[in-house]
């Protein structure tokens, strides 16, 4: 699956989409398929704060939990409240289904995410041993 | 990451799971598949048809001649006299205060001959135990033939007709935990046993463990067991299948540091038989009064997955013991674990709580096995 250009991404694999002040954030790809069947999604609430680098929920699948991790700081604006009762819409189709909208407070930070370009090189050295 | 350099070890399968594009991760130094085609689905075909798991990570221990009887039950802890040619039954290796070397398998192959099935994890641990406890014994001899074969489990309530298909050996005729030999693929003499680790009908089967007998075996399975939707399935599955049976994995339920009745093992323990390694202990801890804590199986009552190593609290917030494992149940649904907990805790529908990530989450005593198939006549 090709990693939109118009998103930029972490090398903890999420995905951030930034219109104006309000960043959309998700997990790429790659993550869904290295973890399986992805079964719960523990998220912040509206109004809490996130941290760049830092940890903001997990994501669970049968055999592993796994930390999700800010690309930016900023507010919760929006949860999505559907990956409650269907968490697997991640694993069929991780570049929209969409975890969390945050309203940046450094749009700076944006710029030191990977491209798709730089996330898909680095993705492809990670699994190539 | 790996702390030393050692590579891991492969199975004469490794290349094929590679080829299959399996997701492999190092399982006790072995480079295993994990995910096949997708652990619930993996799961699911064992559960509702057919699914076929490379076990050949597995050590094999060949104990022969005419002490070999002898020797068996002073190493394992079930009466191996009780077995007849041809028949299987769980065992245990114990140290002499009563905890796990290893669980085993142990099949009789003939009178004078016995063939123990040890985990990939402590392979070299039981080889050296074995010489060491009875290798001074007289009449029998001690062959290491883990690396001799190439063992398939083929696992689900189609596992049979699946078998059945590449093989003369009528296998209606082979009992739960019994075992023959027969022709498989063209291949003479291989051993087909009816076990298995999934807590459903299967078989698993002992092939010569060169890489083209064994890639064509295992491309044989899948295609005689596609019109019944066999899926190949790694350690992912057979784990939470296991699990859903509350089947003892080593260095989890059981271990150096657990004993046979905290275990809840003791059933397989026959103190009575004579002499074995661990028996004293196992007789001096049922004369104190019995095992202080039990091996329980919990089912998560609020929004959580109690996943191994998370402690496990009393409700007024005492910490009072662990999880073994834990994971989601795929066939169940349900977040299920087994978990050492203080004897007065083990009650049924007992409420604990489970420390997940920094919060507490209610969870409940349940039965186990937490999933047992519906018996039919076989």
């Amino acid at each position: 699956m090709a990693y939109p250009a118009n998103y930029r991404y972490t090398k903890e694999h999420e995905w951030i989409q930034v219109d104006g002040k309000i960043g959309t954030v998700g997990i790429t790809d790659y993550a869904q398929n290295s973890l399986g069947d992805i079964v719960f999604v523990d998220l912040p609430k509206v109004g809490d704060t996130i941290e760049a680098g830092k940890s903001f929920g997990s994501v669970e699948s049968v055999k592993a939990v796994s930390d999700l991790f800010a690309p930016v700081s900023g507010t919760v604006t929006a949860v999505n409240d559907e990956l409650k009762d269907a968490p697997e819409k991640i694993n069929s189709d991780a570049n929209t289904t969409w975890m969390l909208k945050v309203e940046l407070s450094d749009a700076k930070q944006v710029d030191g995410l990977l491209t798709a370009a730089d996330y898909e090189k680095f993705t492809s050295e990670e699994t190539g041993h | 990451m790996a702390e030393t350099m050692t590579p891991l070890r492969k199975t004469a399968l490794n290349a094929v799971h590679r080829a299959a594009k399996s997701k492999m991760v190092d399982f006790g130094g072995w480079d295993m598949p994990v995910d096949c085609c997708g652990l619930v689905a993996e799961h699911m075909a064992v559960r509702t048809a057919v699914g076929v798991f490379d076990v050949s990570h597995m050590g094999d221990i060949q104990l022969r001649g005419p002490g070999s009887l002898a020797a068996v039950q002073q190493l394992c802890m079930n009466d191996a006299s009780k077995l007849a040619v041809g028949q299987a039954h769980y065992s245990a290796m114990l140290y002499p205060n009563g905890t796990f070397v290893d669980d085993v398998v142990v099949h009789k192959l003939s009178d004078n001959d016995y063939l123990i099935v040890i985990n990939a994890g402590t392979r070299e641990k039981d080889v050296e135990w074995v010489r060491k406890t009875i290798g001074h014994m007289p009449g029998v001899h001690v062959n290491d033939f883990s690396d001799y074969y190439t063992q398939l489990a083929i696992q689900g309530p189609r596992a049979a007709e699946t078998l059945q298909k590449l093989t003369s050996t009528d296998l209606s005729t082979i009992k739960n935990y019994w075992f023959t030999w027969g022709q498989v693929c063209g291949l003479h003499n291989v051993m087909i046993a009816r076990t298995g680790y999934t807590g459903e009908d299967g078989f698993e089967i002992y092939i010569p463990s060169d890489e083209a007998t064994s890639a064509q075996v295992w491309a044989d399975v899948l295609a005689v067991g596609a019109e019944f939707g066999i899926l190949a399935c790694g350690l992912g599955a057979r784990n939470t299948l296991r699990l859903e049976a509350a089947m003892a994995l080593y260095g989890h339920e059981i271990s150096d540091t657990i004993n046979v009745l905290e275990a809840g093992l003791g059933r397989y323990a026959k103190l009575d038989k004579g002499e074995f390694v661990g028996r004293e202990a196992l007789l001096k801890i049922q004369a104190e009064g019995g095992p202080k804590r039990k091996l329980v199986g919990l089912e998560m009552i609020e929004r959580g997955i109690g996943r191994d190593g998370y402690p496990v609290f009393a409700l007024d917030g005492r910490r009072i013991g662990e999880i073994t494992s834990g994971s989601p149940s795929p066939f169940l649904k349900k977040n299920i674990a087994l978990a050492y907990v203080p004897v007065e805790f083990g009650a049924l529908d007992t409420e604990v709580a489970v420390e997940i990530r920094g919060q507490m989450v209610k969870a409940k005593v349940v039965p186990t096995p937490f999933y047992k198939r519906a018996k039919k006549s076989t």
